[in-house]
């Protein structure tokens, strides 16, 4: 009787570690987007699609296009940012994968990682094979130290992905979901994007010093990524 | 109560818009001061209490928190609203133009749209989980308040300084001054009974809910009202 009772070593609930887990979710991801490809060839039809249309809406000249370009090229990264993170967790709504998710044992924060560190891969992709092509449109040539950008793009791209992974698990509980996330996304981005189009083009221009700004993404990255993590599990568990 | 507000807020406008002096240089258009600045400071206090009752409600789920919640959420937008739009009134005269980028605008815009889409997503959010989702967002929507100021402070700001310990050459004519603040307690008083109607109605809402969800626990499984009618109607025949 005890004997039973008494859980073997194979039944206990054995927790998984949080990297494991994590790797295991990104590598998923990562596999599903190689063969799929489904996330990077929206977005860079998108971000594509923006660089024409934003050309006609004004006179592409060296220099019109240094003063606005940061705008521009943020802007456009943002809306393709929001097609990836749109799909990012519909994918776990077949076959009801989120739901398993939330019953393992398994920790919230490592799946939530993962996402955010797919699409920060995903968006970084995007920026590397668009940006040239900004550069190629729009006749932009930095007068400010460039080796910056090296800083402002993975910061302001985590500023955007880590919220938008966070908002759009949010709204996919609501009833028009795709529509939910920009709604919800931007206004809380607001600040973040405006620090890094400041940055971009006090680079791209020259005439000022991106150190503040930079400063400000990496506060605003610490801030949220922050609170991501501790709110990740409740949201996730929301009944 | 009901009849001490009317009372309250008929004073306050009697104060503001006849006993105050008319102000030097911007003559009577400065009025539009005793309403503004109120509802300022009453939309942000709305806000911190949405921001209060959303970390209780994580803290602890009580469904009177998430009622506060939403009640000073809503009655906040109002008044900023009230902000956004009796501000534009005033600088048209004054400053020659409807709306400016400036710090202290741009800053209440912002304000505005997270709490808006705070509202949204509780509309759209379907089912029980609408109150963590809701609370989450509001303490993103909080968090995010200093980091807005951080990164407009540079704008340049052509608002008037706060009159009322903003440093030098501030200061308010006594009158002035009587007239603001009792506007002020006038329109906290006002939201305040507002906020309590809308918390009221949000509570009754939600036992409603409880209800009804309690009564289609109640039912058997595969029975519903229409099939139990005949069983009743025949034990009393």
């Amino acid at each position: 009787m005890s004997a039973v009772l008494q859980a073997s070593p194979e039944h206990t609930m054995r927790v998984p570690r949080m990297s494991a887990v994590l790797w295991a979710t990104l590598e998923k991801d990562l596999r599903l987007e190689w063969r799929s490809k489904d996330a990077i060839n929206s977005m860079l039809f998108f971000a594509l699609l923006v660089a024409v249309v934003f050309s006609f809406s004004f006179d592409p000249t060296a220099e019109e296009s240094r003063r606005i370009a940061g705008g521009l090229i943020w802007v456009a990264f943002l809306f393709a940012a929001v097609v990836a993170l749109n799909q990012a967790w519909a994918r776990e709504l077949r076959h009801r994968v989120l739901d398993a998710y939330r019953v393992s044992p398994a920790p919230a924060n490592a799946l939530f990682l993962a996402k955010a560190l797919a699409g920060f891969l995903f968006v970084s992709v995007l920026e590397a094979l668009v940006a040239p092509l900004f550069m190629v449109f729009y006749n932009l040539r930095p007068l400010g130290p460039v080796w910056e950008l090296a800083l402002v793009a993975p910061l302001g791209t985590w500023a955007l992905v880590v919220n938008g992974t966070f908002f759009a698990a949010i709204s996919l509980r609501t009833r028009s979901r795709e529509v939910m996330l920009p709604l919800i996304l931007f206004p809380v981005s607001i600040p973040a994007l405006y620090a890094m189009v400041s940055a971009t083009t006090a680079i791209f221009s020259g005439s000022a010093a991106p150190g503040y700004w930079i400063k400000l993404l990496g506060v605003y990255d610490v801030v949220f990524t922050t609170v991501c993590l501790l709110l990740f599990e409740t949201v996730l568990n929301a009944e | 109560m009901l009849l001490a507000v009317p009372a309250l807020l008929g004073y306050a406008y009697y104060l503001g818009m006849y006993a105050a002096p008319a102000e030097a240089s911007m003559g009577d258009v400065q009025r539009i001061f005793y309403y503004h600045v109120p509802s300022a400071w009453t939309a942000f206090l709305c806000f911190f209490a949405n921001f209060a009752a959303s970390v209780a409600y994580l803290a602890n789920r009580g469904k009177r928190a998430d009622a506060l919640a939403v009640a000073a959420a809503e009655v906040g937008v109002v008044f900023c609203s009230v902000v956004l739009v009796t501000g534009p009134l005033w600088a048209r005269p004054v400053w020659g133009i409807w709306w400016t980028w400036d710090a202290r605008l741009t800053s209440t815009l912002i304000l505005w749209l997270i709490y808006v889409s705070y509202l949204l997503l509780r509309k759209v959010s379907t089912g029980g989980q609408t109150p963590v989702l809701a609370a989450a967002l509001a303490v993103f929507g909080f968090l995010d308040v200093p980091i807005v100021y951080l990164s407009i402070r540079f704008f340049r700001t052509q608002h008037p300084q706060p009159v009322i310990a903003g440093g030098e050459g501030s200061g308010l004519d006594p009158m002035m001054a009587k007239a603001l603040l009792v506007n002020w307690l006038a329109f906290l008083v006002f939201a305040g009974l507002v906020l309590a109607l809308r918390y009221r109605l949000e509570r009754l809402r939600q036992r409603v809910e409880e209800s009804r969800a309690l009564r289609a626990e109640e039912l058997p499984v595969g029975s519903c009202g229409l099939e139990a009618q005949p069983a009743v109607s025949g034990r009393s025949a």
